[in-house]
């Protein structure tokens, strides 16, 4: 089992996490980015908070809002942002984009835009552990919007049949893009509702990223463990737009606002402070790491050449037999 | 064998000869396959590796996806295409898209096979032929076995291929017997094949329709005409070499395709073939496809909807006059 990380080291990833989706957002506004750009923004606790406790050789399954997910799974910082970048070095060689974030040698099985499309993914690769005897866990984030699908359904009853060893992450930001959980769902106790398919289910506080800690390491023991699969349902607020077209009709400033006051970096950083652990010196130095480390992805992906057009037709076969005619 | 037992067998080669293949979906095991296909494969590799799933064709061909990608070799079976169309997200936007959006990185060696075609009085919803429709899909590979040797040897081909592959099995097809070579799979699923060599015209099918157009190119031999018959064996990839090799020699081609006309895989060879033939032609590119109705219960009116002998026969005669049978 992994090691708890330290307050200050989840405190500078977390940091690290929002300045990066916000020079995103910024390199958008500069048409250096384009296609759908969805960012993780008031999320962090939660990916952070449950992949502290992942092996290099367990597999995560993520959604269109999937940056620091990739990040967090180990894909370099400039490998994320030359692939929005539309570059060869891209960590999908530039064909997927925002929404497509691979790694095979990391095991990060996308980026997904199809919402619930990478559950079923997720119970098939657990499968494969299960029958291949390896003791690998595969984590699987999905909005609540994922559980009005029907292969949400599917895929839990399946998991749940099969034993199969998958953490299934709810990320509840209570908006499917501009719809909210009350009018998406009859049942809105989500975790209850997993309970329905015979799995061990929790709700945690999203916001907080040692809530989090704490019961992703009760749940990814639980899956490691071969107890079967879990639902883990962390409820947290995205501060930012849906995507980067959204004027946010659907929700009102005093709730954003109420949601922000509830920042899961801002509520550790006090935290460490009112501790004696950070100071104004500490924070700084801190956001000067983080932004130059991110200043520095950004350069060495505008530095990655385009792919030659000629290209065009690779990579939808495999390569030895060539592309379809 | 028939083509039942052909597939039948190749499944039992498979499983005994790799272990992490597996066969996946509804009613594999205890009930034996719907069509019978995987009877007693259960009792001899265990409900593990012959796995019954419940009926969420989005679900398990999701799971199939992802039990490749982690290193199985799954053989998903969608009991019939007509069920298929629930799983359609899974099979166009993950399984053939997931080697592009990865730039190479990952591959789905995933084959999923499926019962197909209609003529047995199931009405609307159960008498599909949408193997033409998968075949416009690109990253995934949609092969037709015709005949019982095929049955057999496209399914081995189909593991050792590291690309999703979907295995269309007429239903018509599965009692039909036929010689299978047991150490020699001959050409490869992706080349087409001439089945009956002839001077005259091109009658290019595949699939269920591929007995019917034997039997018409026989009537046409009475009438004294000498009709070649092509097994496209591959809708995609397709093999343009072949047929039109066959077209610039005859001059003439007629298509035989149990999908619908507008839109389907016999529109692809007809332009293909004028891309490719057109200073050869010497009459314009027949059609026989099923009627644009949805298939309806009555005997007489689905046997009137779906192409029959006679049609091939007449088709090919309307061309050998230089014109089309409208």
């Amino acid at each position: 089992m992994t090691t708890r990380p330290a307050d200050l080291e989840l405190l500078e990833s977390m940091v690290h996490q929002r300045r990066f989706e916000e020079r995103c957002a910024e390199l958008y506004q500069q048409t250096r980015i384009r296609g759908f750009l969805h960012l993780y923004v008031g999320q962090e606790a939660v990916a952070t908070g449950v992949m502290a406790h992942l092996e290099p050789t367990d597999a995560v399954v993520g959604t269109y809002r999937e940056h620091v997910h990739a990040l967090l799974k180990g894909v370099p910082a400039w490998q994320v942002m030359a692939e929005m970048f539309g570059r060869v070095d891209g960590c999908s060689r530039g064909r997927g984009g925002s929404m497509h974030l691979f790694s095979a040698e990391h095991r990060f099985y996308g980026g997904n835009a199809i919402v619930a499309g990478g559950l079923p993914l997720a119970v098939g690769l657990g499968l494969a552990d299960l029958m291949l005897q390896r003791n690998n866990v595969t984590v699987c984030f999905f909005g609540e919007g994922a559980m009005a699908e029907g292969d949400f359904h599917e895929a839990m009853n399946l998991a749940a049949l099969w034993k199969v060893p998958v953490l299934f992450v709810c990320e509840n930001n209570r908006y499917a893009m501009g719809t909210v959980l009350e009018h998406s769902h009859a049942a809105t106790d989500l975790a209850q509702r997993a309970q329905g398919y015979g799995m061990a289910a929790v709700a945690v506080d999203g916001m907080d990223v040692h809530a989090v800690l704490d019961a992703a390491h009760e749940a990814v023991r639980h899956v490691r463990s071969g107890d079967g699969p879990m639902f883990l349902e962390c409820r947290t607020y995205r501060f930012r737009a849906h995507s980067m077209y959204d004027p946010q009709k659907y929700r009102h400033r005093d709730e954003v606002n109420a949601w922000k006051a509830r920042d899961p970096i801002t509520q550790l950083a006090d935290a460490l402070r009112a501790q004696g652990r950070l100071d104004d010196a500490g924070w700084d130095a801190m956001l000067g790491r983080v932004d130059a480390a991110i200043e520095d992805a950004i350069d060495r992906a505008e530095a990655s050449p385009l792919e030659p057009v000629e290209h065009l037709t690779r990579h939808v076969l495999t390569e030895t037999v060539g592309a379809a005619s | 064998m028939t083509c039942r037992v052909a597939m039948r067998e190749a499944l039992r080669q498979a499983l005994t000869a790799d272990p992490t293949v597996m066969i996946l979906g509804e009613d594999v095991g205890a009930y034996g396959g719907c069509f019978a296909v995987s009877d007693g494969l259960l009792a001899e590799f265990g409900a593990d590796r012959v796995r019954d799933t419940p009926l969420s064709e989005s679900g398990f061909v999701g799971a199939g996806i992802g039990a490749a990608l982690g290193g199985l070799r799954p053989i998903v079976e969608i009991m019939s295409v007509n069920f298929s169309l629930l799983a359609l997200d899974q099979i166009v936007n993950n399984a053939g898209t997931l080697r592009h959006m990865s730039g190479g990185q990952f591959s789905v060696p995933l084959v999923i096979r499926m019962a197909t075609g209609g003529g047995r009085q199931l009405a609307a919803q159960h008498s599909h032929a949408f193997e033409g429709w998968f075949a416009h899909v690109v990253g995934v590979k949609v092969w037709v076995p015709a005949t019982a040797h095929d049955f057999y040897w496209m399914l081995p081909a189909a593991l050792a291929d590291p690309d999703p592959v979907l295995l269309f099995e007429n239903v018509s097809l599965y009692a039909l017997d036929g010689e299978v070579h047991p150490t020699d799979p001959g050409p490869p699923p992706e080349q087409a094949l001439v089945r009956r060599p002839g001077s005259d015209i091109t009658l290019v099918t595949y699939g269920g329709m591929l007995p019917v157009t034997l039997e018409a190119a026989e009537a046409l031999a009475h009438d004294g005409v000498d009709a070649e018959v092509i097994d496209l064996r591959s809708l995609r990839p397709l093999d343009d070499t072949t047929v039109l090799a066959s077209v610039r020699r005859t001059g003439r081609a007629v298509i035989v395709d149990e999908g619908w006309r507008s839109g389907g895989i016999a529109a692809e060879v007809s332009a293909r073939i004028m891309e490719g033939a057109f200073g050869s032609l010497r009459a314009p590119v027949g059609r026989v496809c099923s009627v644009e109705v949805p298939v309806p219960y009555p005997a007489h009116l689905e046997a009137a909807a779906r192409p029959s002998v006679e049609q091939v026969v007449a088709a090919a005669h309307a061309a050998l006059r230089n014109e089309v049978m409208s």
